[in-house]
């Protein structure tokens, strides 16, 4: 019994230790960007993380809003309210699976290859060496990196948004014979700017922050071992859905649940 | 000013885990010499060059470059100290994302606002000097194990470095290109009056330009002393390790248990 409260609360200080110490790596290579030079490394990361993990958003945008839109179709029908498609369609996106799923896509895509690529040059002493010529990796190495894909979640979260609501028009409309003007005009009639696009957005910022936060941290903490760099790697993939699937219920709850 | 050492290292002690690595190694490295430091593989050379640069902090004991203490600097004045240091690293460590040639200008970059064709010119400069000015094209991945340390070797001398740490500047090359490191490392030093640390297990070329010696052993300094005088020491102990005999008293093996009594052991454990 009392081992098992040591390690208990021994887990907890680790954990605790864990958040502070992510916590003041997050602050230090935060701070660490504005410069010429670091521009040009935010713009080269930026292709890396967002331009590169632009297809697979796309592709699965666009399948997800031609699902949608069978599925509700086929619902809506038996109400007589297939006119309602588009709203359905555009408010489900907008609201929870763009930003979510494309959060999913994003851990998966690039969050693995971020912790893979800054663990590597952990094991390889990069890190090291770079310290050693007086250039803190944290400015250097993480800083872009962190930027860029705070910068890029919600863009890709944009571009799924987009693609999806097509994917949808696709489907109801040239597939299932929806009268095109009824799919856009009651899109339009219901969908809010700043109550559905500004808060599919924020939650977009909130898992782009948090995404890319536990990817480089991950990378950064390893234990610089060809293990360590694989555990570290799951472990991006496994926090990061579980932290953006949780967030989404807390943002959602307090964003469109009456909670404030 | 000029006569203090560069480098102070007074009283370290250092542990990873239960292994305790430096016991007391105290040592003095001169300004604008050559000092070599020996010992067997294992003993934590790698260890002291990393103690010294504060890639690591000793659990006791102080490092103190130009009369600062490393340990104690904060982040920003040790970045800032580092600038006057180099390290070339045991596995070379260069940036897989850089070819040869930004990897050497590296360092030119980010602390200089030299013009492109003075960096160009400097950091051919150093490639001839490894002579590798024709593989300034490659990628990391594509260079051998010989040719990345020189590669590494000459992005440590890119900004002429008060003081250049080499771990095993030797290591891995052709009996050609050891000759021309040798007289590279001699020649920074004379020429630019740099002050550098050499780990190296090439007993005779290290021998051959160290000013000055020290031999670690079982975390603490066994023996020091110019070249000469280690040369003729009669501590059994060093003599073994400076003419390279295998018998003697200090051990080959990592500490175990006898080797009869560990192969006769049969099936107890790994
Ligand atoms: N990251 C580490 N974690 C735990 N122990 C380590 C680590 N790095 C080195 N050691 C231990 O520290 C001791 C000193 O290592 P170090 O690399 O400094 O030796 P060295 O003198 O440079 O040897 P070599 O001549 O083979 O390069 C070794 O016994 C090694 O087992
Ligand atoms: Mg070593």
């Amino acid at each position: 019994m009392i081992p098992r409260v040591i390690a208990l609360g021994r887990h907890g200080c680790d954990l605790l230790e864990a958040l502070g110490r992510s916590g003041l790596f997050l602050a230090q290579s935060a701070l660490g960007w504005p410069s010429r030079e670091g521009l040009y490394l935010w713009l080269r990361q930026m292709h890396f993380v967002g331009v590169l993990s632009l297809a697979i958003v796309l592709v699965s945008g666009l399948f997800i809003g031609m699902v949608l839109a069978l599925q509700g179709y086929t619902i809506l029908i038996d109400f007589g309210a297939e006119q309602a498609l588009g709203q359905m369609v555009a408010l489900s996106l907008l609201r929870e699976l763009a930003p979510v799923v494309a959060a999913l896509l994003f851990a998966g895509r690039a969050g693995s290859a971020l912790t893979a690529e800054i663990g590597l040059m952990k094991a390889t002493e990069q890190l090291t060496s770079m310290e050693m010529i007086g250039v803190d990796p944290l400015r250097r190495v993480v800083a872009p990196r962190l930027w860029a894909g705070f910068v890029s979640l919600p863009l890709l979260t944009v571009g799924f948004s987009v693609v999806g609501i097509y994917g949808g028009f696709l489907v109801g409309v040239e597939w299932l014979g929806l009268f095109e003007g009824s799919y856009w005009s009651n899109m339009q009639a219901s969908v809010d700017f700043i109550a559905d696009v500004g808060n599919g957005m924020l939650k977009s910022l909130v898992f782009a922050l948090v995404v890319t936060w536990i990817a480089v941290f991950q990378g950064y903490d390893l234990i610089p071992t060809s293990e360590g760099i694989s555990r570290a790697t799951t472990r991006t993939v496994v926090y990061s859905s579980l932290a953006v699937l949780g967030l989404d219920f807390v943002l959602t709850a307090v964003m469109f649940g009456g909670l404030s | 000013m000029t006569d203090t050492p560069l480098v102070e290292v007074d009283d370290l002690h250092f542990s990873r885990g239960d292994k305790e690595i430096f016991r007391g190694v105290s040592m003095r490295i001169p300004r604008g010499k050559i000092t070599a430091i020996m010992g067997p593989s294992g003993t934590g050379k790698t260890t002291l060059l990393k103690l010294i640069g504060a890639q690591l902090a000793p659990d006791a004991g102080r490092v103190r470059i130009d009369g600062q203490d490393v340990h104690a600097l904060s982040r920003k004045a040790l970045f800032r100290l580092r600038r006057r240091m180099g390290m070339l690293f045991q596995s070379g460590a260069l940036f897989s994302d850089l070819d040869v040639f930004e990897n050497v200008a590296f360092p030119l970059r980010v602390h200089t606002d030299l013009p492109e064709p003075m960096i160009r010119d400097l950091v051919l400069m150093k490639l001839q000097a490894v002579g590798l000015r024709g593989a300034r094209h490659l990628t990391p991945a594509e260079l051998s194990g010989g040719m990345t340390r020189r590669v590494a070797l000459a992005r440590a001398i890119a900004l002429d470095p008060e003081l250049i740490l080499y771990d095993e500047p030797f290591v891995g090359q052709d009996p050609i290109s050891m000759g021309v490191l040798v007289q590279l490392v001699k020649r920074l030093n004379e020429a630019l009056g740099l002050t550098a640390v050499v780990v190296s297990h090439d007993i005779k070329e290290t021998l051959s330009i160290a000013d000055y010696v020290y031999v670690i052993a079982d975390g603490q300094v066994m023996a020091e002393g110019t070249p000469a005088s280690l040369d003729v020491e009669r501590d059994p102990r060093v003599s073994q390790f400076v003419h390279g005999e295998p018998d003697g008293p200090v051990p080959f093996h990592y500490p175990a248990v006898d080797f009869y009594r560990d192969i006769l052991d049969t099936g107890r454990q790994r």
